[in-house]
């Protein structure tokens, strides 16, 4: 079997931070990625970031993404780290600290990590409607990838459904690249997304639709239309149906934390509603219940790149330090300075839903 | 009048409606575990990563719970489907 110093489970955002952060401390490092391609959804993020220069403000996401390749590839030619793509962690296995694994569906493997850290992203949410299995429907991931990975437009006009800030950036890019967009159909009374982004889309002329849902797709074999509906507080429907021409649905209606391996480690877990469903408690410094397992990124609750890539910095140092590869000192001095960075990208009234959220399960140090 | 949510498709890979979902928890099997066993609902190749949410909400529509209040039932390995033959060939070193 193999073994490795610190297994990273998914190479997005979080984990490709983690994974540099413990080979720049001199761990052994092994990355499993389930995609093709490294980066997770940054290689899709053709958007600018917001926030401070630490954190790459005003570099598209994908950029961001070819900066973290270029630090992966000089350790890997280091020797310090491994990096499989195409790579599926399938099970963790806690009586002996196993991970098994799939490489395509055509090889089958087992690790056996000292340390790990559980970046595996998130999923995106479903919501049943009439006919949401229909060929032309989408979730907001998939039109991404489509559009912005492989060049593919999805159609010719779509109807958005979320007004948070995926379902506006999707919308614009749509717009980007010549397609109509229907309309914006959001739940609740008032728009999710920054101000920013939304403006873009009205000032093109886009509806959007507050306090209305999706009932039912259209069509016969294929999406041809679709029925939104106004909804009250309560999301009760009220009104009269009314019918949308498009000819793709896209969803947008949120993320939530992938955690099945961290449930099968038997990490205690909470539902948070502002980190978006289930995540694993967690110190300060991303360690889990779990001695040997950390988190980092939208795994440890729906947030973004900028403060993924940091989490994944601290989860990383940490790991490393409980293999006592670590002077205090540098410890210390990252930390401190990871967690001011953090504390700068959740400041302010945007940062209120997670602050809040993490203030249900973060604990202080593990008794 | 009948309800055409009751034909949508909430478990993909059981085949499974809303409309039976909501039958079986009227019936009182009102936990995930108990609709696992009686209709194979997140059962499939995906092991509810599509649905588990919908027919979690959906209990806590028709009992009243809260969504914390209603256990999201065992997470065992394999994330994905393996096949056997697969973990047969693994080079064992």
């Amino acid at each position: 079997m193999q073994t490795t110093e610190i297994l990273v489970i998914g190479g997005g955002p979080a984990g490709l931070s983690a994974a540099l952060e413990a080979a720049s401390l001199g761990a052994d490092v092994t990355v499993l990625d389930s995609d093709l391609k490294l980066g997770g959804q940054l290689i899709k993020q053709t958007h600018k970031f917001f926030g401070s220069k630490a954190e790459y403000a005003g570099t598209r996401g994908f950029e961001i993404a070819n900066f973290l390749f270029d630090e992966i590839e000089k350790y890997k030619t280091l020797g310090k780290l491994k990096v499989f793509t195409n790579t599926t962690a399938t099970g963790y296995y806690k009586e002996d600290g196993v991970v098994s694994y799939m490489v395509g569906e055509e090889k089958y493997g087992r690790i056996k990590p000292q340390k790990l850290v559980f970046a595996t992203g998130a999923q995106e949410r479903l919501i049943p409607f009439v006919n949401n299995d229909m060929p032309g429907v989408y979730g907001a991931g998939a039109i991404q990838t489509l559009m912005n990975v492989y060049g593919i437009v999805p159609g010719e006009k779509v109807l958005m459904i979320g007004a948070g800030n995926i379902g506006l950036i999707v919308s614009y890019q749509l717009m980007q690249a010549g397609i109509k967009i229907a309309g914006i159909v959001e739940a609740m009374p008032k728009i999710g997304g920054y101000w920013v982004h939304a403006a873009k889309i009205r000032r093109l002329g886009v509806p959007i639709y507050l306090q209305h849902t999706i009932k039912e797709a259209l069509g016969n074999n294929v999406v041809e239309g679709a029925v939104i509906q106004e909804v009250n507080n309560c999301f009760q429907p009220v009104g009269d149906p009314m019918e949308v021409e498009c000819d793709t649905i896209c969803l947008a209606v949120g993320l939530t934390p992938t955690c099945e391996l961290l449930w099968s480690a038997g990490c205690e877990m909470k539902f948070v509603p502002q980190l978006c469903g289930y995540v694993a408690r967690r110190d300060p410094m991303m360690r889990t219940s779990h001695p040997d397992i950390w988190v980092a990124g939208d795994a440890a609750g729906i947030e973004e790149a900028s403060a993924a890539m940091v989490e994944g910095r601290i989860a990383g140092l940490s790991a490393v330090a409980s293999l006592n590869h670590v002077s205090q000192e540098t410890f210390y001095d990252r930390s401190a300075e990871y967690h001011q960075r953090l504390e700068n990208l959740r400041a302010g009234e945007v940062g209120e839903k997670i602050r809040s959220g993490l203030s249900c399960v973060c604990c202080k140090q593990w008794g | 009048m009948p309800d055409k949510d009751n034909d949508i498709v909430v478990c993909r890979c059981e085949e499974i409606t809303l409309g039976e979902i909501r039958e079986w928890i009227a019936r009182g099997y009102d936990s995930l575990e108990e609709l696992k066993r009686v209709i194979r609902v997140g059962m499939g190749p995906c092991q509810g990563r599509g649905c588990r949410d919908i027919v979690i909400r959906e209990i806590c529509k028709m009992t009243g719970k809260s969504y914390e209040e209603v256990a999201p039932g065992t997470f065992r390995p394999p994330t994905k489907p393996v096949k056997l033959g697969l973990i047969k060939s693994e080079e064992v070193e």
